[in-house]
């Protein structure tokens, strides 16, 4: 336990999560072909585009790139802005169009 | 490995899990905007999308410090807190307000004034998703002419645009600059560049909303794109009183290939009932504000 300011009402500590499993809110799943993927082909750092664009900040720069889906909101932007189409957004489970 | 791509700084001060909406374009500018401040900063916040993406009691998705201040406060505020740094000789940390575009332009504006006629050594940043979103998307003096809003219902709203950047270099303060969500390399720099210099700084961020503009959320980043180029929003600084256009609105300059507004405004729910009368008035409104953006770079 940290010590208790008087000074202090109401304060509140970071979560991850504040808004719980935000990956519920999706109706479609970003889904990943890696073949097509820039810095996975080419072995080395390049693109990175769906990081930069993802408001979420819910996809690594990594190689492979990963995307958190336990809170990815289905936003589509990384798909959209993908320059090789290498994300597709694909129905969730008993959602359609 | 984006540290070297984009020149930008990997640590993620914005957690996820938060309650901005799917493909906030406040979201990502906000992102950006805390990856450039990092950790020495703090932060005060009117009612907005904003603190409500910041959580409910007892938890938070941003790890930055925060107050939440009341309304017509904010620059206020700002000042009390740099008093209360003051006072504990604390001078290695920057103090950032970030408000609405009803936070900044209207109800905000009186406390900003004051605080930029002090010379108060703070960052105002406001975002402009161009209404009161988190309320429900009434119309502000930032919402442009011909848009629906929840109080601009039928006839859409009437008046252009509040030139609120206008309003601030009027105060004379040594760092102003225009950022969109679309160019989240150019927003940082801008963000890097205002932390270092002292006095007040303004920031506005031009940040689309796919609820109250009605359109697609995956389309943020796109509809940003093209509000820059068909110069509806432009991008620039203002540093010590000279001024420069910056990143895609520099080349468009350079170009002199700015699209028609009719691009950007075709593909927002908001503008389904403009007149073209008002799609004119929005042109000439555009274009009168280019020629002079264009005017300003070239002395
Ligand atoms: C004094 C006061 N009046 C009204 C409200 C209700 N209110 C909360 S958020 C909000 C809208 C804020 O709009 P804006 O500043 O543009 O930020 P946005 O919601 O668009 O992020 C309003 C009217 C309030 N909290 N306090
Ligand atoms: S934007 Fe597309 S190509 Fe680029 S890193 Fe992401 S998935 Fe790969
Ligand atoms: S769909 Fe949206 S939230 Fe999910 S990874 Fe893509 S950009 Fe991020
Ligand atoms: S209403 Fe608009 S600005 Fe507010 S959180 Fe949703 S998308 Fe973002």
């Amino acid at each position: 336990m940290t010590k208790k300011d008087d000074n202090i009402s109401a304060m509140c500590r970071p979560a991850i999560g504040e808004a719980g499993k935000t990956g519920d809110w999706r109706d479609k799943r970003p889904t990943i072909d890696h073949n097509k993927c820039i810095p996975f082909i080419k072995k080395k750092p390049a693109c990175f585009l769906c990081w930069l664009y993802c408001p979420d900040g819910v996809i690594t720069a990594t190689i492979p790139i990963s995307i958190d889906l336990d809170y990815c909101k289905g936003c589509g932007i990384c798909a959209e802005e993908c320059p090789a189409k290498a994300i597709a957004m694909i129905n969730e489970e008993g959602k359609d169009d | 490995m984006p540290e070297s791509l984009f020149k930008v700084n990997i640590e993620e001060y914005m957690l996820p899990g938060n309650r901005a909406c799917s493909g906030c374009g406040l979201s990502l500018a906000y992102r950006y905007a805390l990856k450039a401040l990092r950790k020495n900063t703090i932060l005060t916040i009117p009612a907005s999308c904003l603190t409500v993406l910041h959580g409910l009691y007892p938890t938070t998705s941003v790890v930055i410090p925060c107050l939440n201040c009341a309304f017509a406060s904010t620059g206020a505020s700002a000042s009390g807190i740099l008093a209360g740094l003051k006072a504990l000789n604390r001078q290695d940390i920057t103090v950032v307000a970030f408000a609405g575009d009803g936070g900044t332009f209207d109800i905000g504006i009186q406390s900003l004034s004051g605080a930029a006629e002090r010379e108060t050594d703070f960052i105002f940043v406001c975002y402009d998703n161009e209404g009161y979103m988190n309320t429900g998307t009434q119309r502000s003096s930032a919402t442009p002419i011909g848009a629906l809003t929840t109080t601009t219902p039928f006839l859409t709203k009437q008046e252009h645009k509040k030139d609120m950047l206008k309003i601030m270099e009027a105060h004379d303060i040594p760092y102003l600059a225009s950022v969109s969500s679309s160019y989240p390399v150019d927003l940082y720099d801008k963000f890097v560049k205002a932390k270092r210099i002292k006095g007040t700084r303004y920031i506005q961020i031009s940040a689309p909303c796919p609820p109250g503009w009605v359109y697609p959320p995956r389309d943020t980043v796109k509809i940003g794109r093209l509000a820059v180029e068909t110069g509806m929003v432009v991008l620039f600084e203002i540093e010590d009183g000279k001024f420069q256009l910056t990143g895609r609105s520099k080349t468009l300059a350079q170009r002199g290939n700015k699209l028609p507004v009719i691009a950007y405004i075709e593909r927002q729910g908001r503008f389904s009932k403009i007149s073209a009368e008002q799609v004119a008035q929005l042109q000439n409104w555009v274009d009168t504000r280019w020629e002079e953006y264009l005017r300003r770079a070239s002395t």
